[in-house]
């Protein structure tokens, strides 16, 4: 099993999800979190002082899937994910080692 | 008495107190960083409550008592409508000084400053004063309120020091919020421009009206600036634009007509939006939300530019001297009133220092005062 982690732009998670669905991926979990990459920020103007915003907005995705459709799953959401510009975000894969479903106990496979 | 009056200043004190309560408020919190909303909300309540238990032990009677007997109102609607512009004005200044300044401070200093700015300087022009006897216009307050108050604050933001990280500051944490506190400040500014005429007629409408006007215009400058400076118009900019045109148009409001009202709220913009700049790069002041930029020289260019704008022709009323004349006692009640401001406040700020101190902790400032001074935090989203 592979855990992936995608950090987005937040105006692409629409299509990101429609992505998965199209190739009968269900679950994932999304959080708003803030960073910067080689993005380095973006500039703010109130009131005509500039503020420098160093931690940009971004969505990350967590999914758990089976080994064999990592690939498929990480060029899904990239190809939804990607604007061409800069700040376009990162996709991360682990090995996963346990999955539990709460409710019946399953685990692993049977439960992704 | 005439019911009419009667009724139209009691709507006045209504909205006059909903500047304060809460317009100011979400105008000011909108601006701070989330973890200083509540200060910002708390501070206002309480100078709302202290200021009118001041100005009814001894505040009117000192400041404004001389004149009611020129009105048409009972006394009791006029201490209440008067009292309301008492409370805004000590509010005004919390721009100045929040997101570090200690609690006590706030109420000590709020306190020592209506008795000793304001209600001498209400007496000198709206209480038959030495300044209204050498013929001071100021028909709502720009020397009244927002030259004391910004005057005030840029002293008290001096002495108080900046904030922790100064000028690399957190931008405003709720845009919205400011937005509905300057709608509400707008609507509020009827009672409090159009209220001053006294009456309700004539004069309250035609200051009514350039009020609105000058607001409007003044909106649509401040955009146009920052659409051309930075490619974008910004919310809090455009809002800006709308405090500074009222504070602009204030002291003018019931002399220059609707044409004066568009006048001023064009030089109000320009001028407002340029000294913001001034205060914050050329002073290096903390005044953390702009108390001087934007009412303090607002005030003030509305009380310098009047003598020229008062025509009959465009719906003012007439002059008793002659323009120059009338722009030195303008511009010597300006010297005088800012300078009384600076120093009474900087004497106020120094008792203060010494009796309760002025500032939090570091360790508490980067908490935010929220949780530090108050024990509560703004937001607590499910967990």
């Amino acid at each position: 099993m592979k855990f992936i982690i995608a950090i987005i732009q937040p105006h692409r998670l629409d299509a990101v999800r429609e992505a998965l669905l199209a190739i009968d991926i269900n679950g994932l979990t999304v959080t708003e979190v803030r960073g910067y990459g080689r993005q380095k920020g973006h500039k703010e103007i109130y009131r005509g002082a500039e503020y420098t915003i160093s931690f940009v907005p971004k969505l990350k995705i967590e999914i758990a899937v089976p080994s064999n459709r990592a690939d498929e799953v990480v060029s899904a959401i990239r190809n939804a994910a990607r604007s061409g510009k800069v700040g376009d975000g990162k996709i991360f894969v682990f090995d996963l080692l346990q999955t539990l479903r709460v409710r019946t106990g399953e685990t692993d496979g049977d439960a992704l | 008495m005439d019911s009419g009056d009667t009724a139209w200043i009691l709507i006045s004190s209504v909205l006059v107190l909903m500047m304060t309560l809460p317009a100011l408020g979400f105008f000011y919190a909108g601006l701070v960083q989330a973890k200083n909303v509540l200060s910002v909300l708390i501070q206002c309540v309480a100078i709302a409550c202290l200021v009118s238990v001041l100005w009814f032990a001894c505040g009117y009677s000192l400041g404004r008592a001389t004149i009611h007997a020129g009105t048409h109102l009972p006394e009791s609607v006029f201490v209440m409508f008067q009292m309301t512009f008492a409370i805004i004005t000590p509010a005004l200044i919390i721009g100045a000084y929040v997101e570090r300044i200690r609690y006590s401070a706030v109420l000590l200093i709020s306190g020592l400053w209506l008795l000793v700015v304001y209600v001498p300087v209400t007496h000198w022009i709206w209480g038959g004063g030495w300044l209204a006897a050498k013929g001071t216009m100021d028909y709502a307050g720009g020397l009244v309120v927002h030259l004391t108050a910004g005057i005030s604050a840029l002293v008290i933001a001096w002495r108080l020091g900046p904030r922790e990280g100064f000028p690399r500051i957190n931008p405003p944490h709720a845009p919205w919020m400011v937005m509905v506190g300057a709608a509400m400040l707008w609507v509020g500014w009827f009672g409090f421009n159009a209220g001053s005429a006294l009456r309700a007629g004539g004069d309250a409408g035609m200051t009514m009206l350039t009020t609105h006007l000058s607001a409007a215009t003044a909106t649509l400058v401040w955009m146009a600036i920052e659409w051309i400076g930075f490619g974008k118009p910004s919310l809090v900019g455009a809002v800006t634009g709308t405090v500074a045109g009222l504070a602009t148009v204030t002291p003018a409001s019931g002399f220059v007509g609707p044409v004066g009202g568009v006048v001023l709220g064009i030089a109000g913009s320009v001028v407002c939006y340029g000294a913001v700049h001034v205060v914050k790069r050329g002073l290096r002041t903390d005044d953390a939300l702009d108390v001087l930029g934007v009412h303090g020289v607002g005030g003030t260019l509305g009380i310098l530019l009047l003598p020229f704008l008062v025509s009959l022709g465009i719906g003012g009323v007439p002059l008793a001297r002659p323009i120059w004349d009338q722009f030195l006692v303008q511009l010597e009640s300006v010297g005088v009133v800012g300078l009384w401001s600076v120093v009474a406040t900087l004497m106020i700020v120094l008792l203060t220092a010494r009796l309760v101190g002025l500032r939090v902790s570091k360790e508490d400032e980067i908490q935010g005062l929220d949780f530090s001074s108050h024990g509560e935090t703004g937001y607590n989203v499910n967990i």
